[in-house]
């Protein structure tokens, strides 16, 4: 996990601030198209081997294992006593989700934040981090429901537990990428640790916190979908009923279902690869010329 | 005259067992300015390190008479998501100054250095040599006494180099700090000094103090002339007896 949570942020181009506005939107929208073609692509090639799959493969009587998207759609989308139920689990799950990786957020930078302050500091507090990480979330969840009882909070915590590490991980790394030149300007200066920390180490980390971020968002989705699978008690989530769904082999509307999921981890993940982009880009003075 | 900077007798040795400096003595008083070259390796950054104390001596004597010490890294070492105003603004939050006072100092230094216009740039937007005069705007911006330069136009293309070489000693007949000058290049040391330190390889001894008559402002054109030309040579001299 640390390999792929921990990359260095691409470069993105920053030759854009001599362009005119005009040039530049339509640079823009030729990138986000040329962005967004070979998403659309793989999403036709997975409808394509999703029919192939179920009218070539499968048998008449074995079907029902795939149903076609159209059948899929076609039964819940029309349907309000089947879509209600789960767009007030989805948007229970939502709540679930970005209440735990708001928490993790706090969490994984204050963390790190101590664990920058000397060497000793990371060296102590390091482990727990990695061995909270490698134990394996779905080994843990039924102890927190014991623990925390089978409601909303319990749910909290399974996202916070999968959100954390990523937080942690990549605002230490950013908050010890300041140069030992720039680290010398502020011992030169005579700065306090509370100006190196907030004019020098937090600012340099912010690149870091925002890949962190965009990776905890996507893990709080999964999270938050775990901990409604194992935790019934009080309204469910989309991961309740993807659960019953399973268990009353109520196939059309477990593939929505997952659909919906989906979706929501993409757009969890868009909106913080955009706000990422965003805010770094003016964090360092793109196109402000 | 005051020595601003006084080294005496200073040995630097590192727990490696590396001996960087060896007997070493120099100073450098107002209103002058000192190069020093000398082979890689011979221990100016060192040196450099020693006098704005971010590292201490192993044995001797260092005495610094200044209430500001300014310091040129090598590279620009400016911070990316600051303005180039905010980055010279720096030091002033630093060192505690009000806001209007110490933006008004960062836009004086920053038009001293010729950067007038570019304030709200940040460091992307620029140039090598133009972000190395923000780091030089940003030495200047806290008044020191004393200020060192780590070979800061080393890693500049030789137009920009030249360029930047003639608006320092104006600076400098300027501001009239006393100044510490680390470089490889001999023309670059005795263009812009008053006196030229020569020093030898590892362990890192001084072999040479050889003044440089001219006054400032020094034309360009300088470099041309004969009497330059033979002090490079007798500079080069001393390096080549000691390397």
């Amino acid at each position: 996990m640390s390999a792929a949570t921990m990359t260095g942020r691409p470069q993105s181009g920053t030759s854009g601030a001599g362009a005119t506005s005009g040039a530049g939107a339509r640079r823009r929208l030729a990138a986000t198209g040329a962005k967004v073609w070979p998403l659309l692509a793989a999403v036709a090639g997975i409808v394509a081997v999703w029919y192939a799959v179920t009218y070539l493969v499968l048998t008449p009587e074995r079907r029902f294992l795939l149903p076609p998207l159209h059948q899929v759609l076609g039964t819940t989308l029309g349907n309000p006593a089947v879509m209600g139920p789960m767009l007030d689990a989805l948007w229970q799950t939502v709540g679930v989700a970005l209440s735990g990786l708001a928490i993790a957020v706090v969490l994984g930078i204050g963390y790190a934040v101590v664990m920058a302050q000397a060497g000793w500091a990371e060296r102590i507090l390091y482990p727990y981090a990695v061995i909270l990480q490698t134990i394996p979330i779905l080994a843990l969840t039924p102890l927190i429901g014991i623990w925390m009882g089978y409601g909303f909070s319990a749910r909290i915590v399974v996202c916070v537990i999968i959100a954390l590490f990523p937080m942690i991980a990549n605002t230490l790394f950013g908050l010890q990428s300041a140069g030992p030149d720039a680290h010398d300007l502020f011992t030169l200066n005579r700065a306090t640790r509370a100006q190196r920390l907030l004019k020098l180490q937090f600012p340099a980390a912010l690149p870091a916190i925002f890949t962190g971020l965009r990776n905890a968002a996507g893990l709080s989705v999964i999270g938050a979908i775990v901990g409604d699978f194992f935790f019934q008690q009080g309204s469910p989530g989309i991961g309740g009923l993807l659960r019953t769904y399973t268990l009353r082999l109520n196939m059309d509307a477990l593939f929505m279902a997952i659909i919906l999921t989906a979706l929501f981890g993409v757009a969890v993940f868009s909106v913080f690869a955009a706000l990422d982009r965003a805010v770094i880009g003016r964090w360092y003075g793109r196109g402000t010329s | 005259m005051t020595r601003t900077l006084v080294l005496d007798d200073v040995t630097k040795a590192f727990p490696t067992g590396t001996v960087a400096l060896e007997g070493v003595s120099l100073a450098v008083a107002a209103g002058e300015f000192v190069s020093v070259v000398g082979p890689s390796g011979c221990g100016k950054s060192t040196l450099l390190r020693l006098a704005s104390g971010l590292d201490h001596v192993t044995g001797g004597d260092i005495e610094v008479n200044a209430t500001s010490t300014s310091y040129v890294f090598q590279e620009a070492t400016l911070l990316e998501w600051r303005s180039a105003l905010r980055n010279v603004e720096l030091v002033g939050e630093l060192r505690g100054a009000g806001k209007a006072d110490r933006r008004r100092r960062a836009q004086e230094a920053l038009d001293l250095v010729g950067l007038t216009g570019f304030e709200k740039q940040h460091p992307r937007q620029l140039s090598g040599g133009m972000r190395m005069r923000v780091s030089i705007a940003r030495a200047l911006v806290a008044e020191p006494d004393l200020a060192l330069f780590d070979e800061p136009f080393g890693a500049l293309d030789e137009i920009t180099r030249l360029r930047m070489q003639t608006e320092l000693q104006s600076l400098f007949e300027l501001k009239n700090f006393a100044g510490l000058f680390i470089t490889h290049s001999v023309s670059e040391a005795v263009y812009l000094s008053t006196r030229v330190v020569v020093m030898s390889g590892r362990p890192g001894r001084v072999v040479a103090d050889i003044p440089v008559p001219w006054s400032y402002p020094r034309p360009p054109e300088l470099r041309f002339e004969p009497e330059f030309a033979a002090l490079t040579g007798e500079v080069s001299a001393a390096l080549g007896e000691h390397s």
